[in-house]
């Protein structure tokens, strides 16, 4: 009776299944970018914009002493780039996995979370496949950007990758665990108010803390806590050769913390519920 | 109304003639109830599908067939009861369980802008299948459906009946033992619909694969078919189709499942 049905394999998975898994979502995340080009090109609209407009714009206003990483008197520009990198990720971030968490790609999900291995592992992947992706549109940001004379020490642009991969995932799984945990959240207009934009404008993407502590002790202190402001002085740093200590730190825990918490708190039947199941059948 | 079998019972010696203790089951729900806030949309139910058997689940839409297969796959934690996969338990080995099943959803889940070929290999690797393998076992099973000519094409430009045997293709892509398919056919004309259907029961029959059909047209099913009735999340009747006809003093299945019901038929619900 049994012609082709293949014999009991051995159980659990070697390393080498592991990463052929791996490599297979990374791969059709990174298929799947190519295909959609109207959201590369947003995604790298998005900071242009801040970087061609608003940076022009406030040139004027702002002027930034010499602080580290920076060695010379820099431009506006120059110093919200990181923080514009950052923001590319962030967006990257909560958009994915909000798309992960509600039914946009739940048929994606569904391929995704029958697979044999085990669930904390899949949604790894996924976060690290989201963050593949975000870290190519961050460079090709740099690429326009260095056109606009935003041009760190070559060595920084292998030295961000780290960083960008580092924050990349704390992003990810932040966006993974608010959208898992907070029910009203369930848009991507929710969560640009309530999430983005408070993150981004607390925090020293667009301007340096000590100037936000002259002008607002508390404000200072919310910026000083905000994960994101870690986020965006990490790769500050790293795109010029040079570590904070204290942002990895900071970005390293977090990201422990909101990947623990966002495995623990998924549920795929969230977004299905209310309705059923995809389908309306229930 | 009379039930024909208690919701609770599972298991039919009389109906399956397997000698005692190599009948290991494909897939064994016992007593699995499941609530979506105080909606019950599962009460305490039990069935089972032996290997190389066709057994088709049968229920109107909402009856509960989605949430079951979620549950079998995983995708929803189990409230109560428990579900066995060749005897691995979903909730403890859920690794070992998912490796021996192959599951089409209802709703497609292709991804349709990545090529036949690419959504294969995509599968494979969630699979820990490696490349090579994957390749071969991607020209296999493409063939058997009569698709080889068209792997590098575009899922879009599948037409639907396509989509669907490349669905199964590639739930078969790993070699499961245990085949769900949650209303495959919805959606399709007349011919892709007996297309797939014969192509399924083929698997069982000489695959040896047990295969689990959701569904809620009746023409899909015939008499040799094992059927299990769910209505309103509870198991009614489960046997073989020529049994129930019987116990009901029906005509035929849809008047067996009317008297089961006890529903009054819609017509443009249910397919008599």
């Amino acid at each position: 009776m049994s012609l082709n049905v293949a014999k009991a394999q051995p159980a659990g998975f070697s390393i080498a299944q592991y990463l052929t898994c791996l490599t297979g979502i990374v791969w059709r995340e990174g298929l799947r970018f190519i295909h959609q080009r109207e959201r590369f090109i947003s995604a790298l609209v998005r900071p242009l914009v801040w970087l061609f407009i608003f940076a022009a714009g406030f040139r004027q206003v702002l002027g930034i002493s010499i602080i580290p990483p920076y060695e010379t008197y820099i431009l506006y520009e120059v110093y919200i780039t990181p923080g514009l990198m950052a923001m590319i990720q962030l967006f990257n971030g909560m958009q994915s996995s909000l798309s992960m968490v509600y039914d946009r790609e739940m048929g994606n999900m569904r391929t995704l979370l029958v697979s044999p291995f085990p669930r904390w592992y899949l949604l790894s992947c996924k976060l690290l496949a989201g963050t593949a992706v975000s870290v190519l549109q961050v460079y090709a940001f740099l690429l326009i950007a260095w056109f606009w004379e935003i041009e760190p020490p070559p060595i920084g642009y292998l030295t961000v990758l780290p960083a960008l991969v580092l924050s990349g995932l704390m992003l990810g799984a932040l966006g993974m665990l608010i959208s898992s945990g907070i029910r009203q959240l369930e848009n991507f207009a929710g969560v640009m108010n309530f999430v983005i934009f408070p993150m981004f404008f607390a925090s020293s993407a667009l301007y340096p803390l000590w100037r936000v502590q002259e002008g607002s002790p508390m404000l200072y202190y919310v910026c000083l806590f905000n994960p994101f402001t870690h986020a965006v002085e990490l790769v500050r740093f790293a795109l010029y050769g040079k570590m904070n200590w204290v942002s990895l730190a900071v970005v390293a825990g977090c990201t422990a913390v909101f990947m623990i918490g966002a495995m623990l708190a998924y549920d795929p039947s969230r977004g299905l519920s209310r309705r059923g199941p995809a389908g309306g059948e229930t | 109304m009379t039930e024909l079998a208690s919701p609770t019972t599972h298991n039919h010696p009389g109906d399956i003639a397997q000698p005692p203790g190599s009948a290991e089951k494909a897939l064994s729900i016992a007593n699995v109830s499941h609530s979506y806030g105080a909606r019950r949309a599962l009460d305490k139910v039990s069935l089972t599908v032996m290997p190389a058997s066709f057994t088709a689940l049968l229920g109107l839409n909402g009856a509960g067939k989605s949430t079951l297969f979620s549950l079998v796959t995983r995708l929803f934690g189990i409230q109560a009861g428990s579900i066995r996969i060749f005897g691995h338990d979903i909730g403890r080995e859920p690794g070992e369980a998912l490796r021996c099943m192959g599951v089409v959803f209802q709703p497609r889940t292709l991804d349709l802008d990545l090529s036949v070929r690419q959504n294969l290999l995509y599968h494979a690797a969630l699979q820990g299948i490696g490349r090579r393998e994957a390749r071969l076992a991607a020209g296999e099973v493409l063939s058997r459906i009569g698709l080889a000519d068209r792997d590098g094409s575009k899922v879009r430009d599948l037409s639907g009946g396509q989509m669907r045997r490349l669905e199964i293709a590639r739930a078969l892509m790993h070699r499961p033992r245990l085949l769900l398919l949650d209303e495959p056919t919805v959606g399709l004309d007349v011919k892709a619909r007996a297309d797939i259907l014969n192509h399924v029961r083929s698997l069982a029959g000489e695959q040896g694969i047990g295969v689990l059909w959701a569904t809620h047209l009746f023409d899909e099913i015939i008499p040799t078919d094992d059927i299990v009735v769910l209505h309103q999340g509870r198991v009614l009747a489960d046997g073989k189709v020529a049994r129930i006809i019987a116990d009901a003093g029906a005509r035929d299945l849809h008047s067996a499942f009317m008297h089961l019901t006890g529903i009054v038929p819609d017509p443009g619900e249910l397919a008599p």
